[in-house]
């Protein structure tokens, strides 16, 4: 299956900023969170379009989240993730002695996602990551 | 029906201060002025679905509500009993909420950190190795004739930003660019109005022009207008507004600033591009800030997050200082949450500090790397943490989280963030600037009151209540324990 290696880039968008204030265990935030924009041609090469899972990995982890095809391109092997929990099981937690993590400009790598790969609800992520039981919020 | 007048918004650092809302039953029925995200919140923070609405306490492996007065003394136990706690967050809260957190982290002798140490901590960090040229936001509305956004999306981070402080607002000497902007959308438009009509006549594909490439537009290089550039790794929302995009590729910031400071300095670059940047595009560019009359960079988490860091707001400020020899430009951070800055300020004026503290030896020690959050938390070292107004178990990276989650986790938060279901005690606050009051610092360090619109419901106490009870209980439970 294809394979793309790409800079992994989280960030702000305005539909992660909107969607915080509905709540982070609203269907909004899960909806414009757990995404990844992929150039148009990266996503030509995948064989994949807009809407579909896309796995992506770095040296620090692996995460299933939907693609969207990127608005903001040209910028092929970018890829933008909004900064929310999907997102920070990737991203490279070194600080360098500054106690900042690099959450921009990682080295990652993406393919699609088999049937078998969904995108985990907060609540499933918050399990599998920690091990400790969140309570029932609505989703 | 009651209209409140120059409500501040509690949301991001520019912090807007003309927000009208209209009230009824104790509930705000509409919002004017606000962004997107101010609106979001003003209209639904109410909304019990995704409010902490009692106190919880864990048990048996589950968060189950109690009352308030065992929520505070399992807090304050958890506190007493930690020897190195780490108190964290800040940055959504009142300054006076902040006051009683540095006393409760000399008290426990823990680790005061707020969220700048991930976001403009960095820039904090470089700021006292290099000082900084900066000034008001005012400043810039009414001076600024070119306004650069370096790093920085604020269409999305700070959706007023443009319309309030820089480009698209009408200053006492310098005109809005709206016009400017909206005559070249027409353009853009009717080119792909063309493109399509072109395409259904001779049936073949038209290629849209982009609405900026690497050549330089005329306008740029005219001495009277007001001038906006952005400088991202792709081509934000912003970067449609801008006079001028330049396209950075990912991580080399550093070069692009450094290679700016050498033209700055009238030496020559022996290389065809720099960062992906023709150096004949740099050159014009410079020569616009060279040419300006007062200009400002504004930088976003796109310098502090990337490789080089702090290193990279060195560069920036360097840049700044040598321009300053050419022309008048300063310089300044885009602070995230609405009271970034006040945390920064409050632990500064109280600790000598602006974040990062550790009290474990009785005095405030502060070295970012050692005593910042992410680290301590990679290293495993804390045994407890007090998280407050922020939401560290969604934005920290798996391994900082899951050691944060490992050990007992004391949440203060209206909303049930994801660090809040991971809590173990959940203390429901009011929303600070919406059923509390207080103060917050704008990202120019300007102070503006937060205030109180609606009455919280009454199973939620402000932040600066809570933190105010657990410490009593924490003082009694010491005197206690030294007692026997």
């Amino acid at each position: 299956m294809a394979k793309i290696k790409v800079t992994l880039i989280s960030g702000r968008t305005i539909s992660q900023g909107t969607s915080k204030e509905h709540g982070k265990t609203s269907q909004e935030y899960y909806e414009n969170v757990a995404t990844c924009e992929i150039d148009p041609e990266d996503l030509k090469t995948l064989g994949i379009k807009g809407g579909e899972n896309v796995k992506v990995s770095t040296e620090h982890g692996t995460v299933t989240v939907k693609a969207i095809e990127s608005k903001r391109g040209p910028h092929p092997k970018i890829i933008y993730m909004p900064y929310g929990p999907w997102v920070n099981t990737i991203v490279n937690p070194a600080t360098h002695g500054t106690g900042m993590p690099s959450y921009k400009g990682i080295p990652a790598e993406i393919e699609p996602a088999t049937s078998t790969e969904r995108v985990l609800s907060l609540q499933e992520l918050l399990e599998q990551t920690f091990r400790k039981q969140p309570p029932n919020a609505h989703n | 029906m009651p209209t409140i007048k120059n409500v501040t918004c509690p949301v991001c650092g520019t912090f807007c201060d003309d927000i009208e809302l209209t009230i009824k039953n104790n509930k705000i029925t509409d919002v004017k002025n606000a962004c997107a995200m101010g609106e979001a919140k003003f209209l639904g923070y109410a909304d019990t679905h995704h409010r902490n609405t009692k106190p919880q306490i864990r048990k048996n492996g589950e968060l189950v509500e109690t009352t308030w007065n065992e929520a505070i003394k399992k807090a304050a136990q958890i506190l007493a009993e930690a020897k190195y706690p780490l108190l964290y967050g800040w940055s959504s809260t009142s300054c006076e909420a902040i006051r009683f957190g540095v006393e409760l982290a000399e008290e426990t002798g823990g680790v005061i950190d707020n969220t700048s140490s991930v976001c403009h901590g960095p820039s904090i960090l470089s700021i006292q190795d290099q000082g900084i040229s900066t000034c008001t936001l005012g400043q810039i509305r009414h001076r600024a004739d070119l306004i650069v956004y370096w790093g920085s999306d604020p269409y999305s981070a700070h959706p007023r930003h443009l319309e309030r402080y820089t480009a698209f607002t009408d200053g006492r000497f310098e005109p809005s660019e709206w016009r400017r902007y909206v005559s070249r959308l027409r353009g853009v438009i009717s080119e792909k109005k063309l493109a399509r009509a072109s395409k259904l006549v001779l049936m073949e594909e038209a290629s849209i022009p982009p609405i900026t490439g690497h050549q330089i537009p005329p306008m740029l290089e005219m001495e009277e207008e007001r001038k906006l550039i952005v400088i991202d790794v792709r081509r934000t929302r912003s970067a449609e507004f801008a006079d001028y995009f330049i396209q950075v590729e990912p991580n080399k910031d550093y070069e692009l600033l450094q290679a700016m400071r050498m033209l700055v300095k009238n030496e020559e670059l022996e290389v065809d591009q720099v960062a992906g940047v023709p150096v004949d595009v740099l050159e014009k560019v410079v020569d616009v800030m060279i040419n300006c009359k007062f200009g400002i960079f504004f930088f976003g988490v796109g310098l502090t997050m990337s490789v080089g860091k702090h290193r990279n707001i060195d560069a920036a400020l360097a840049l700044t200082i040598d321009l300053n020899f050419r022309t008048k430009f300063v310089i300044m951070p885009m602070r995230g949450h609405f009271n970034v800055t006040g945390a920064n300020t409050v632990f500064l004026w109280q600790t000598g500090y602006p974040f990062a503290i550790d009290f474990s030896q009785g005095y405030p020690k502060y070295n970012p790397g050692e005593t910042s959050t992410v680290d301590i938390l990679a290293r495993d070292e804390s045994d407890a943490a007090l998280v407050i107004a922020s939401d560290p178990v969604a934005n920290f990276p798996k391994n900082a989280a899951q050691n944060l989650v490992k050990n007992p986790l004391i949440v203060i938060d209206p909303e049930k963030s994801a660090t809040a279901l991971m809590a173990d005690v959940v203390l429901p606050s009011a929303f600070v600037g919406i059923e509390a009051e207080g103060t917050a610092y704008r990202m120019d360090s300007v102070p503006l009151p937060l205030k109180k619109v609606v009455k919280p419901s009454r199973n939620c106490l402000s932040d600066e209540k809570i933190l105010q009870r657990i410490l009593k209980e924490v003082r009694r439970l010491k005197k206690a324990a030294k007692e026997t």
